[in-house]
């Protein structure tokens, strides 16, 4: 290619290498080091205490369960946005990319103004028995808030450059709605959904402050991992507990990640073999 | 669904009619149920926010943005993104132009490596950096002996920035250039332009209107991040608090109209966010052709 010709090698790739060595893999070493050296009595200290235990599960737990919701509200809505015309199609659109440009903290206060029990949307749910703020349900709806944009932002240019022709062989071909839908598009959307699935659940495991305002962070209910983070450095002292909670954080993001690029390639292959 | 284009028209009519009003039923069923999820869900919190903020007239709206301490924090959210953007629009830049124009071994790598901000929980970014410059760190020995320090202080919160707003400029320019090869600059060597000059007059105006889309949305990041200025910040209200973190203290704060307060500081922060939102929308409505997505695509 351009090697030879195009000048700038040097200082770019050094600029690259060098900003990526000091704020990315230098702070990560630091975090494997630290989390390593802690051996594995601290390891198994605290990851069994039934506290933490708890925070793992409904941190992993409840993203995964949020990220499901997502990928079909998020399969709803990328659908209706690219399908149909109506009023207003354009604002909700635009509305998609909130939970992205929100401020966490904004998000996880507004939040709480609604489901409060004496909120504007708690309100009407306790009558009903429904309580939302400092329960898993609140923990549970707000990683679905945050992860929602990822499913229609991967879903919306695939569906766009699908047109109508698969659907309209199979219609000529007599397969019903639910034929096309289930038999045709499903199919061809499986790798994107997955990409969107990965996304939102990579971004609701490890989201912070749209949770912890809903959650009440009560011990043993509602408290998730990167709370207790922020509890064991606020509390001073050893930084090793903390390590080993950010250690595990990262080797799930670190999975997701792979996982994304794998299912995105594997998502550009699929298109361009259909 | 449109007919194929091989029936004629009384068929259409005769093949259509019976679905036509399920299909519209269902379409307008779907639609509704859209509608219902973005305001409810995307909405309905964004305008409670202005709602609260306001619920105790203009006064408390006035005295919350008048409070010393507030507006320390928004000094300091301005000066932390004034750091943070301009550093990741230099990485940006760099990164694009090193995996846009060469080959080199490792390059997916470094690909997955700039995206790994974006995965890690914000948390953790504030986490990594305690564990290197806190008083239990890597350096936090060297730095107390020369009265240096970064976690609790400035420095802290512009690191933490840095690495969570870090891909944006990136991310856009990387498929956009990609895209683009690198024959134009190429041509310009053949012709005898020195590398800044092919920069500048060559590869500058193609990309401009990309940069800008990164920039905007690595701005609204840095002043709106939470969770990893949260770790390394300390809470000292005037010195160490961002403008969330001061929405965050305000809120947790206990006087009777702290609630109020919050929103108030909050209505700043969601108005950045329409106007980054109104921006973005009018750059993807004129320049979507020099937008990344349009590469993707």
């Amino acid at each position: 290619m351009a090697r030879k010709t195009l000048p700038g090698f040097g200082l770019s790739m050094g600029i690259t290498v060098a900003w990526l060595s000091a704020l990315v893999l230098l702070p990560l070493a630091a975090l494997a080091w630290k989390a390593a050296a802690q051996g594995p009595a601290a390891w198994a200290a605290q990851i069994l205490s039934r506290r933490t235990a708890h925070a793992l599960l409904l941190s992993f737990g409840g993203a995964t369960l949020a990220a499901l919701i997502d990928t079909l509200l998020g399969l709803l809505l990328a659908w209706v946005l690219v399908r149909y015309r109506f009023p207003t199609r354009r604002l909700c659109d635009a509305l998609i990319d909130l939970p992205f440009a929100l401020p966490t903290a904004v998000a996880g206060i507004a939040l709480t103004a609604l489901y409060a029990p004496n909120g504007w949307i708690g309100r009407l749910l306790k009558p009903l028995g429904v309580q939302v703020a400092y329960t898993q349900l609140g923990v549970l709806l707000a990683m679905v808030f945050v992860g929602l944009p990822f499913v229609v932002r991967t879903l919306q240019p695939v569906l766009e450059s699908l047109g109508h022709e698969v659907e309209e062989a199979a219609y000529t071909l007599g397969a019903s709605r639910w034929q096309r839908f289930r038999r045709v598009l499903l199919p061809l959307l499986t790798p994107t959904l997955l990409t969107g699935f990965a996304l939102a659940l990579a971004r609701a495991a490890g989201e912070y402050g749209s949770v912890i305002y809903l959650s009440g962070n009560l011990p043993m209910r509602t408290e998730i991992v990167p709370l207790l983070i922020v509890q064991q450095i606020d509390s001073g002292g050893d930084t090793g507990p903390a390590a080993v909670l950010g250690a595990l954080m990262l080797v799930f993001s670190l999975l997701a990640l792979l996982l994304i690029h794998r299912l995105q390639a594997w998502s550009s292959r699929w298109r361009q073999a259909h | 669904m449109a007919p194929g284009p091989l029936m004629d028209g009384t068929h259409f009519m005769v093949a259509r009619r019976p679905a036509s009003w399920g299909a519209t039923a269902l379409r307008w069923l779907l639609i509704g149920a859209a509608m219902l999820c973005i305001g409810g869900l995307l909405l309905l919190p964004l305008l409670a926010v202005f709602i609260e903020a306001l619920s105790r007239g203009w006064t408390v709206f006035a005295v919350a943005l008048a409070d010393p301490d507030a507006q320390a924090a928004v000094r300091l959210t301005l000066t932390v993104a004034a750091i943070a953007v301009p550093a990741n629009m230099l990485f940006g830049l760099a990164a694009a132009w090193s995996i846009a124009h060469y080959q080199f071994r490792g390059k997916s790598w470094l690909n997955a490596l700039i995206d790994l901000p974006f995965a890690v929980s914000p948390v953790v970014a504030g986490l990594i950096y305690v564990l290197v410059y806190g008083s239990y760190g890597w350096f936090g020995g060297w730095l107390e002996a020369h009265g240096l320090r970064v976690i609790f202080a400035v420095p802290g919160l512009v690191l933490a920035t840095m690495f969570v707003s870090m891909p944006f400029v990136a991310r856009e320019l990387i498929p956009l250039m990609q895209a683009q090869g690198s024959e134009e600059e190429a041509a310009a060597r053949t012709l005898g332009a020195g590398g800044w000059q092919i920069f500048f007059r060559i590869t500058l105006p193609k990309i401009r209107w990309a940069l800008l889309y990164g920039v905007l949305l690595c701005n609204a990041r840095s002043m709106g991040e939470f969770g990893a200025v949260s770790v390394v910040s300390g809470h000292l209200p005037g010195l160490t608090n961002t403008l969330p973190l001061q929405v965050d203290q305000v809120y947790n704060g206990g006087r009777s109209d702290a609630i109020t307060s919050a929103f108030a500081l909050a209505s700043l922060l969601a108005l950045l966010t329409l106007v980054t939102l109104l921006i973005k929308r009018l750059l993807e409505w004129r320049h979507g052709d020099a937008l990344a997505r349009s590469a993707r695509q």
